[in-house]
């Protein structure tokens, strides 16, 4: 055999366990009775494994998850969309439901990766992994999403902003995982949108904004924003939206909200961007991103 | 600790039993113990789509997916789609565009246009160029490959 061949396809990991639960029950089996050993839940491994090669993480257990039918593909319960964590992003992002209903999520998913990437990637890896930058995050946050966080002894929920604790920390404790997120319905005369600034397309975000809102006549009634890679974690704008909520929509309203927002975050510099074009910049994205929700809700393009 | 998986999967239409490390890739137990090269390692970390297989039809990258874990699945690389008009009519564009240089990056490029064109009909350039997007190629410049999806997209529409 060539061993030339064999060195220059081996992964630079080191040794782990590999162990494939058949169902959600035996999955939390296995993360309670592993919860003191270095075990990580394998999803899509589009970010674990890479990071393993690089040696940016390590684990003695990866526990498979991606293959858990139960865990997957998506249902509507009374007005929300509920979804199972391992679903694909490929898969949500054909979802007819997601792409007529939830632009903001539609349009962060087609902003992620390359379709290659997207038929392994989560939902539940991209939120899990903890990441300031992850894209569906801010999406899934403004059109109201709680999740489910499981374990061996039962389950809790919290909406998502409050699951993000510092970057590559969530509020997951040892022994749980993530199981399903619950998207609230949209309100009739409602709109969303996700914009996102990469190197090139189909890159980690320098800078991604999310808006949902809610208009009656030429009024927002109801509005969230959130943006990503500008802070430890995902953030609601929480100042920007009750800026908005109840006023008259307007150019002057729009850059005024584009001020709030440059001082609501707290972005770094980093390989990807500086601190100065990531603030100059989600001004901007968050106008634009306000106004298109805006004309998406039945609103005409303000002056 | 190390112990083999026995893993059972179909590739490229072939009934496969083999056993496999925790650590190793599906791209490394391709190349190594089934001797199929079609499938090339760039890059190694998801970036590059040199690697790029169909995981149960649809194109994933097997450098960070886990042999292990497609056990039960069925894997195909481009050498076991040869005889499909969509893919031989790829491989004679891309010849008479000039769309191949030193051919590292060919069949993941294939691979990722066959899947794309399969679902998608009449898209534009652009569109040929985002579904491209996950497939580097350091001699072409990229212009011809998307030149030669172009000319077998016009023809299927
Ligand atoms: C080439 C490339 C491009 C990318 N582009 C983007 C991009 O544009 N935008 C973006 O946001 N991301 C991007 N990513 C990152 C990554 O693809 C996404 O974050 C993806 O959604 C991760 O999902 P996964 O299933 O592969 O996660 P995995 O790698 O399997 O897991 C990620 C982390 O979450 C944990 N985890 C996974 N599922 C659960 C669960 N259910 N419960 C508890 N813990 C869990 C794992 O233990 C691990 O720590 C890119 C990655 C690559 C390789
Ligand atoms: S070798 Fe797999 S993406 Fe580059
Ligand atoms: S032809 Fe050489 S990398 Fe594409």
């Amino acid at each position: 055999m060539n061993t030339q061949n064999q060195s220059n396809t081996r992964l630079l990991l080191p040794e782990f366990e590999y162990v494939k639960p058949k169902t959600k029950t035996e999955a939390l089996q296995l993360l309670d009775q592993y919860r003191d050993k270095d075990t990580r839940i394998l999803a899509g491994g589009t970010d674990l494994i890479t990071k393993m090669k690089t040696g940016a993480l390590s684990a003695s257990r990866l526990i498979h998850v991606r293959d858990i039918k139960e865990l997957s593909g998506a249902r509507q319960i009374d007005s929300a969309l509920h979804i199972g964590a391992v679903t694909t992003l490929a898969d949500l992002e054909r979802l007819p439901e997601v792409k007529s209903v939830y632009s903001a999520l539609y349009e962060a998913l087609r902003s992620m990766a390359a379709p290659a990437v997207r038929n392994m990637a989560t939902i539940g890896g991209n939120l899990c992994n903890g990441s300031p930058a992850a894209d569906t995050a801010p999406a899934l946050m403004v059109l109201g999403t709680v999740c489910t966080l499981s374990s061996l002894t039962g389950e809790r929920r919290m909406k998502l902003s409050e699951f993000f604790v510092a970057p590559g920390r969530t509020a997951l404790l040892p022994g749980e995982m993530l199981t399903e997120l619950a998207v609230e319905g949209v309100r009739p005369g409602s709109g969303s949108c996700f914009l996102k600034i990469g190197r090139v397309s189909a890159d980690i975000a320098k800078v991604n904004i999310a808006v949902y809102l809610e208009r009656d006549g030429d009024r927002i009634t109801d509005c969230r924003l959130a943006a990503g890679s500008v802070g430890p974690t995902p953030l609601l704008l929480d100042s920007v939206a009750s800026l908005l909520k109840g006023s008259r929509i307007s150019q002057q309203m729009l850059s005024e909200a584009g001020r709030m927002v440059e001082d609501a975050i707290s972005p770094i510099t980093d390989a990807r961007s500086t601190q100065e074009y990531r603030k100059a910049i989600s001004c901007i994205l968050a106008e634009e991103a306000i106004k298109a929700a805006w004309v998406r809700s039945g609103g005409e393009v303000p002056r | 600790m190390m112990e083999g998986y026995a893993i059972e999967l179909t590739v490229n239409g072939r009934r496969v039993c083999a056993e496999v490390r925790a650590d190793e890739t599906l791209l490394e137990f391709l190349r190594t113990q089934l001797r199929i090269i079609d499938a090339k390692l760039g890059c190694g970390k998801g970036d590059c789509g040199t690697c790029t297989v169909l995981l149960d039809g649809r194109p994933v990258k097997s450098c960070i997916v886990l042999a292990a874990s497609a056990d039960g699945k069925d894997v195909k690389t481009l050498s076991g789609m040869q005889e499909e008009p969509l893919i031989k009519a790829l491989q004679e564009s891309f010849v008479t565009h000039g769309a191949v240089q030193c051919g590292f990056c060919t069949p993941g490029m294939i691979l990722t246009a066959a899947s794309y064109l399969r679902e998608h009909e009449n898209p534009s350039r652009d569109d040929i160029r985002r579904a491209l997007s996950g497939n580097l190629c350091r001699c072409t410049g990229y212009k011809k490959i998307v030149d030669a999806t172009e000319a077998v997209a016009k023809r299927n529409t």
